[in-house]
């Protein structure tokens, strides 16, 4: 592919070129002048009906010979058009001229907002979007401190719930149609539209349908204002207080990236991260709503040794007797697709000291679709394989369990996968909620959740991507790779390690396909892998 | 860097000091012929005698919640709690149920602590407030026997807060 051809465009009186397709709202961005907008985003297409993004635009001035006649500076003089253009649809040309900030741009904007302001409702205190609305932002700008406007506002559906995961109050909408073109070009669901015209135009599902497309809370991040809110998140925490830890989402194997919001030790919501090697802006509500059990009442954060609450040190001492007290041929090892390199690293090493040759993870393989959603919901299948923890030893296993040959049975993360545990001699468990694997545990350890812990996952692409770490587990829960690190040196009398650094480190001296990386290494974006 | 502080340059009568001290003795003197004629106070009989009558109308005390006629006006924004240097308020938000008289407002505050060990009285959060339903009262002795005693709730605040009228139009149904 050869080089785009690049273009002379003037923005605010300096030269600069840019690839020939840019438009120029993406090209004033570059340039260092952001010009406000609500409908364009640059994700989907541009109807540019907001008419934000107004400036002012000129075209080089020609000669009688259709050539530019060049200024004293040996540049095109430009014939400034004398009405705004909208910048969201359209591309830069050679020779274009842009002021974004002159008084007829300005004076756009201002009239703009003040139109948009008009039947604004005063709601911003109630608002999930305060804080992050562009129209809160742009009228700080260019907005006005009063409103002209004496008459009676006018009044829309308010609270409407378009969707089982979506609330609409068609009072804050701007009409950007923001919504409606995702819902029309990514999920290609074309459920929502604007109905009645004039003042009391608003967004509506169509007839006997709803919003309840698995991808219907990206209209909610799109939305500019707070007219889509998600009733998952709605009135629930303020977003000024939310801290935001950039991690990647773990209920399947596509590992959109994403931001975690949490506020002191609890997750309140996720929302997608541009990464356009994963997921492009966007995620799937299921991934995003799927933290709630981290916030569980049934949650486990005490460990426990046959029932009892125990100390972790005597439970660490129990687990590993337990583990050593038969052949290392009757004893099995039920892995999880949803730990991290680093823990599945440390289950091999476990695996390894105890000469236990059965361990496997346990596949979950639901319905995907053709976006994002894959059919994988282990997040790290990936990297079980390239460590060697999956095996396809599963059935043998299961076998081995109910027919009494295998008689101590570790399980980390899992539920006990349909396999009857009665013959079993004893069982330690790793987990975050009560299972069947749980309730039968002679030993049972309390592990941290995805939003408790770092660590890396590889996706289904072959991505090494970091999970960071946004709160603390609850009570006496740990790390999950310090009850392996814990394990192994309890069984083996070796010496541990004791930064997940170190263990990424030994973990990539060993494995050619991470040779060279570290944690810090993988960054945001994550770092593709090259797998056989 | 040794920094010389440069003195001032006194004047004969200045290095005397002795003007200095006679007008800081007529001061003085001012002030005791002031009290032997009655005209100040220099002792108050705390707490049998009270402050209240002295306060200024710009006194700030306590903070407390105020309900407006039909409804109360706090709408759980946080913006308070946001903007408390000592972080003593912590508000849990709530959803108003759909066949209340005030369901337009959608929002209210299912719990509102103020931890008056932590309240440094600085009035920030009623000056923060859209709502204008945090005011800073003249109750100066908030006292408790325990911790948790000194946290305010939601029920004492009003408690303390009371009623006011009008001000707030903007959740009227017309508005």
């Amino acid at each position: 592919m050869s080089a785009p051809q690049m273009l002379n465009v003037q923005i605010n009186g300096e030269w600069k070129q840019f690839p020939k397709g840019t438009r120029v709202i993406e090209a004033c961005a570059q340039a260092g002048s952001y010009i406000p907008r609500y409908c364009y985003h640059p994700k989907l297409t541009s109807p540019g009906n907001c008419r934000m993004c107004l400036i002012e635009m000129g075209m080089p001035k020609m000669g009688p010979d259709r050539k530019p006649e060049l200024g004293p500076d040996g540049r095109p003089v430009i014939n400034w058009i004398p009405r705004p253009q909208i910048s969201c649809a359209q591309d830069v040309a050679e020779g274009m001229g842009i002021r974004t900030d002159s008084p007829m741009a300005q004076e756009c904007r201002r009239g703009v907002m003040e139109f948009l302001l008009i039947n604004h409702p005063l709601d911003c205190p109630i608002c999930d979007q305060a804080g992050e609305c562009k129209l809160q932002e742009f009228s700080v700008e260019y907005g006005n401190g009063g409103s002209r406007f004496l008459e009676h506002k006018v009044k829309k559906p308010k609270k409407v719930a378009v969707g089982p995961r979506v609330t609409l109050d068609a009072e804050r909408c701007v009409l950007c149609s923001r919504c409606i073109r995702f819902m029309k070009e990514v999920p290609q669901d074309d459920v929502l539209g604007f109905v009645d015209r004039g003042s009391y135009s608003t967004i509506a599902a169509h007839p006997n349908r709803q919003l309840d497309s698995n991808y219907s809370l990206n209209t909610v991040d799109i939305c500019p204002v707070g007219a889509l809110t998600s009733t998952d998140f709605r009135f629930k925490m303020r977003v000024w207080f939310l801290k935001e830890t950039k991690s990647f989402c773990t209920s399947c194997a596509t590992g959109c990236n994403t931001v975690i919001g949490s506020r002191q030790e609890v997750v309140y919501r996720q929302t997608p991260r541009e990464n356009n090697e994963v997921n492009s802006v966007w995620m799937c509500d299921y991934g995003r709503l799927n933290f709630h059990y981290l916030h569980s009442e049934r949650r486990l954060s005490r460990p426990a040794v046959k029932g009892e609450a125990a100390a972790w040190p005597a439970a660490i001492a129990k687990a590993a007797a337990e583990l050593r007290s038969v052949p290392a041929n009757e004893v099995a090892i039920i892995a999880s697709g949803s730990m991290t390199n680093e823990e599945l690293w440390l289950t091999k090493k476990l695996a390894s000291v105890l000469n236990i040759t059965l361990h496997d993870i346990v596949p979950h393989i639901e319905k995907g679709d053709d976006l994002l959603l894959s059919a994988d919901r282990n997040p790290n299948t990936a990297g079980a394989k390239l460590l060697g923890v999956s095996s396809s030893k599963l059935a043998e296993i299961a076998q081995g369990v109910e027919s009494g040959r295998i008689r101590v049975l570790l399980v980390l993360g899992e539920d006990a996968a349909g396999i009857s545990l009665a013959k079993l001699k004893s069982l330690v468990t790793v987990g975050l909620l009560p299972s069947a694997a749980t309730e039968k545990a002679s030993v049972f350890l309390p592990s941290a959740g995805f939003a408790e812990k770092r660590g890396s996952m590889i996706n289904v692409k072959g991505r090494l991507q970091r999970l960071n770490q946004a709160i603390q587990p609850p009570g006496e829960a740990r790390d999950d790779w310090e009850i392996l690190r814990d394990l192994i040196q309890a069984v083996s009398g070796a010496n541990g390690v004791y930064a997940i650094e170190e263990v990424f480190r030994q973990m990539a001296e060993a494995t050619p396909a991470l040779a060279g990386l570290s944690l810090s290494k993988i960054g945001d974006l994550g770092v593709q892998l090259k797998l056989e | 860097m040794a920094y010389t502080v440069p003195r001032p340059k006194l004047t004969f009568r200045e290095k005397l000091y002795l003007p200095a001290v006679a007008a800081g003795l007529a001061i003085t003197i001012k002030h005791l012929k002031n009290m032997l004629l009655g005209r100040t106070k220099v002792v108050m009989q705390y707490p049998e005698e009270k402050w209240d009558s002295h306060m200024p109308p710009h006194y700030r005390g306590a903070p407390t919640l105020v309900r407006d006629d039909d409804r109360e006006r706090c709408v759980a924004c946080q913006l308070c709690e946001f903007i408390c240097p000592p972080r003593a308020i912590k508000i849990t938000p709530g959803e108003i149920p759909s066949a209340s008289k005030s369901e337009k407002v959608e929002k209210f505050p299912l719990e509102f602590d103020i931890d008056m060990i932590r309240c440094i009285y600085c009035g920030l959060c009623e000056e923060v407030c859209p709502e204008q339903a945090i005011f800073l009262r003249k109750d100066y002795a908030i006292t408790g026997l325990s911790r948790a005693e000194m946290v305010h709730n939601k029920k004492k605040l009003y408690e303390l807060g009371g009623t006011m009228h009008g001000l707030v139009n903007k959740w009227n149904e017309k508005k």
